[in-house]
């Protein structure tokens, strides 16, 4: 609390400059002086130092010291680790592992990400209404969230089992036949999918929620006088008045979906799971990087480039989305 | 912050003191006040050490022990193993190690003490020659680890599948029924024939690895790595055998398709959904595991089709990293000597690497309950110091799971077999190069 005090206190140093000082003080005060001037200059700085300290040593540290180690020969155990430079991602960019794991990453983000945000949208919406039991409902879709990616992966897992799993067993009800769930990448994609939007479609609805009701009430009633029905409501106000939120939500969605690791993991379980299935229908980047880095290769340069290309990945995508919302959005207003 | 130097110290002393009461109380963090020394012991599955345990510290009041990692997946094990090897800390005093993984840590032997600095060489005589050379470095100068277990190979069958289809069920006359793989397929066919509504057998990975390890065994001794490290998936005739034998079980529909050890084939066990499975020594707990009390007295064991084999055994090694290294080299020597490995083998099944255990009343007339009271001490101790072991080469594990993976797309008709071996051959070589 003192700390405070004295970042909001006046100061001193500033106006006694104008007139002469008491004699009692003349000794102390150019020092005061200074240090005023040091507490206005640096103390903003010290204050947010924690997250920066931080930050450099579990953020930037860790970063450059992969990219360090991707520009190196380095097995796990091995005592040497010799300078390779770019030879690690002149192989990957080769590696049909690798790209099949790029586009296992991606096709798994878009199958998973965008009913995900629309049903949140939709969601939010509905939350939006005078509903009873409103917190209730509102409370309610976040508990997917709080649950254990472990053990929704395994109940999920469990559901898509190819011969005991309660969803093939709802399929033979209406006739039609099971589906090897794990046989195939699209199915692969959709189950983990599935898995994914159980837990976040609830967490993403929440914040749209927030958003619509920083929404002013009159821009609805000016728009129902013209005559607007809910649903072109919905899309010539809500949507673009949510855009930042939009914005945020796919950002984030982004990395976490980019980054896709216990899900999919968990869900090919037996030998080998990191593969992601015996032809890798569902291994994703990070599973790949685990593979390499760790059991069985322990080739960690290799791991650690890999770790790179996600980190671009995830760059590209991210602006690519941005600007794809901040297109959308202007079309949205353009008309008004 | 907020708390003066002062306040410091009395939360340091009542700290300390609440730390050594702990201590008195038994439970002591690494060296504590008086004396006790605490042993990690790092290991996966089920090793059956904790009776030995027990007589361990009663005979060494000063060391306490820990078992790490009890049930645990192999696949889950090993990279943590890595990590507290490479990191320099965090692993346990003694470390488990399995053969197909041993290679890879024998290739950086600093990363482990040198037992024969410490008296290993008088235990030679406890080992089976090759399973003692399997910890040996390549110069001959370090040894590895102490071995605990080997694979001795059987046929595990419910009998009352067996029955339900017009099979024998005597075990006796079971083995009768196969004494080859292509027996052992005839007799799946007729099991096939008689619609039971379970599958003859688990997966054809885990069939393909049994013969693999038999066909490699009994000709050449290396399997996908010759002796000179050269990767020979492609010219080996020992594989291409195992592959065209499971490429017949495969065609022949008798697999149930589980992939081995996923949530499924746990399932499979428990609902009766398929006949047979090849099993190691070691694999009894497992299948007693998943199968649970219910099926108790409905397997028996019957000897494998072909000729012996080897599939799986450990070692214990002591990584360089311990702090208390002579004291964990006594407890690996106590667990591997002939009566540890008796004890662990009666606990809960792995086959002792020691002939002198081997040839032990003990073993020899050791029974399993759950098996139908099957003589496990003869069925998989016979063949088990004529075993011949697979040379196993430097890039063993990711060889094997491409080849094996090759395995399961075929089996999962995702592949010809032609494309499969293709797939095996080159996938192979990827990883080997990886």
């Amino acid at each position: 609390m003192s700390l405070r005090l004295e970042v909001d206190a006046p100061h001193p140093g500033a106006t006694a400059g104008s007139g002469p000082p008491p004699r009692h003080r003349h000794a102390d005060r150019p020092v005061r002086a200074r240090l005023n001037r040091f507490d206005l200059k640096v103390s903003p700085y010290l204050y947010i130092a924690p997250f920066f300290i931080l930050f450099a040593i579990f953020g930037a540290y860790p970063l450059g010291y992969t990219l360090w180690v991707s520009l190196h020969d380095w097995d796990l155990l091995a005592e040497d680790h010799p300078f390779v430079g770019l030879e690690n991602y002149q192989r990957l960019l080769g590696d049909p592992d690798f790209w099949n794991s790029v586009v296992n990453t991606l096709g798994i983000f878009v199958i998973s990400t965008v009913p995900q945000l629309l049903l949140a949208l939709w969601l939010a919406h509905l939350l939006n209404r005078g509903l009873r039991a409103r917190t209730l409902f509102r409370m309610g879709v976040l508990i997917p969230n709080i649950t254990s990616t472990a053990a929704v992966a395994i109940v999920f897992g469990q559901l898509f089992s190819r011969e005991f799993g309660m969803i093939n067993w709802l399929l033979d009800l209406v006739g039609v036949d099971g589906i090897d769930w794990k046989g195939s990448k699209l199915t692969a994609w959709i189950a983990v999918s599935t898995m994914v939007d159980w837990r976040w479609t609830g967490y993403n609805a929440l914040i749209f929620l927030a958003a619509m009701q920083a929404i002013p009430r009159d821009l609805y009633e000016a728009a129902a006088l013209d005559g607007a029905r809910q649903a072109r409501q919905f899309w010539s106000i809500t949507v673009p008045m949510l855009r930042p939120t939009i914005i945020f939500c796919v950002i984030v969605s982004t990395i976490g979906g980019l980054q896709l690791f216990t899900e999919p993991l968990l869900f090919n379980s037996g030998t080998n799971p990191i593969r992601g299935g015996p032809m890798r229908e569902s291994q994703t980047m990070t599973m790949y990087m685990f593979e390499n880095a760790f059991a069985p290769h322990f080739n960690f340069g290799y791991g650690s480039a890999i770790a790179w290309m996600l980190f671009a990945l995830i760059a590209i995508v991210a602006i690519i989305n941005v600007l794809v919302i901040r297109g959308l959005g202007k079309n949205q207003t353009g008309g008004e | 912050m907020g708390v003066t130097p002062r306040r410091r110290v009395v939360a340091a002393a009542a700290a300390l003191a609440a730390l050594t009461a702990v201590a008195a109380c038994g439970g002591a963090e690494e060296t504590s006040a008086d004396g006790k020394i605490t042993l990690t012991v790092d290991v996966f599955g089920q090793f059956g050490y904790d009776e030995l345990y027990k007589q361990y510290m009663d005979s060494h009041p000063n060391v306490k022990i820990v078992e790490r990692g009890t049930g645990g997946n192999l696949d889950e094990y090993s990279p943590k193993l890595t990590q507290w090897l490479a990191s320099g800390k965090g692993a346990g005093d003694i470390v488990a190690i399995e053969e197909g993984l041993l290679v890879e840590y024998k290739a950086n032997p600093k990363n482990f003490v040198n037992l024969l600095d410490h008296g290993a060489a008088d235990l030679k005589g406890n080992f089976m020659e090759w399973k003692w050379n399997q910890a040996l470095t390549a110069d001959g100068k370090q040894l590895i680890g102490l071995g605990t277990d080997v694979g001795g190979m059987a046929m595990c069958y419910r009998k009352d599948l067996f029955a339900k289809a017009g099979l024998p069920t005597d075990r006796a006359e079971v083995s009768k029924l196969w004494p080859t793989w292509q027996e052992y397929i005839k007799v799946g066919e007729r099991f096939k024939a008689a619609n039971t509504g379970a599958a003859f057998l688990d997966a054809a990975t885990n069939t393909f690895n049994t013969i693999v390890l038999q066909t490699a065994g009994n000709s050449t001794g290396y399997h996908y790595y010759d002796t000179s490290d050269k990767l020979v998936v492609d010219s080996n005739p020992a594989v291409r055998q195992a592959w065209d034998i499971t490429m017949d079980v495969i065609d022949s529909g008798l697999s149930g398709k589980y992939g081995a050890w996923s949530e499924e084939w746990v399932a499979a066990f428990k609902q009766a959904k398929f006949a047979t499975i090849a099993c190691p020594a070691w694999l009894t707990g497992v299948i007693e595991q998943n199968a649970g009390p219910a099926a108790k007295g409905k397997w028996d064991i019957a000897s494998v089709p072909g000729n012996g084999g080897n599939w799986g055994g450990s070692f214990l090694a002591v990584p360089r990293q311990s702090k208390h290294q002579a004291e964990a080299i006594e407890l690996a020597k106590f667990l591997t000597n002939p009566q540890g490995q008796i004890g662990a083998f009666k606990a809960k099944g792995p086959l002792p690497s020691s002939p002198q255990a081997l040839d032990d009343p003990a073993i020899k007339d050791a029974t399993n309950p759950y098996f139908s009271d099957a003589p496990v001490g003869q069925i998989f101790g016979a063949g088990a110091k004529s075993l011949k072991p697979v040379y196993m080469g430097p890039r063993n594990q990711a060889v094997r799971t491409e080849v094996e993976n090759a395995v399961r797309t075929v089996e999962l008709g995702q592949r010809t077999p032609d494309k499969g071996w293709q797939d095996a051959t080159a996938n192979a070589k990827k990883a080997a190069d990886k």
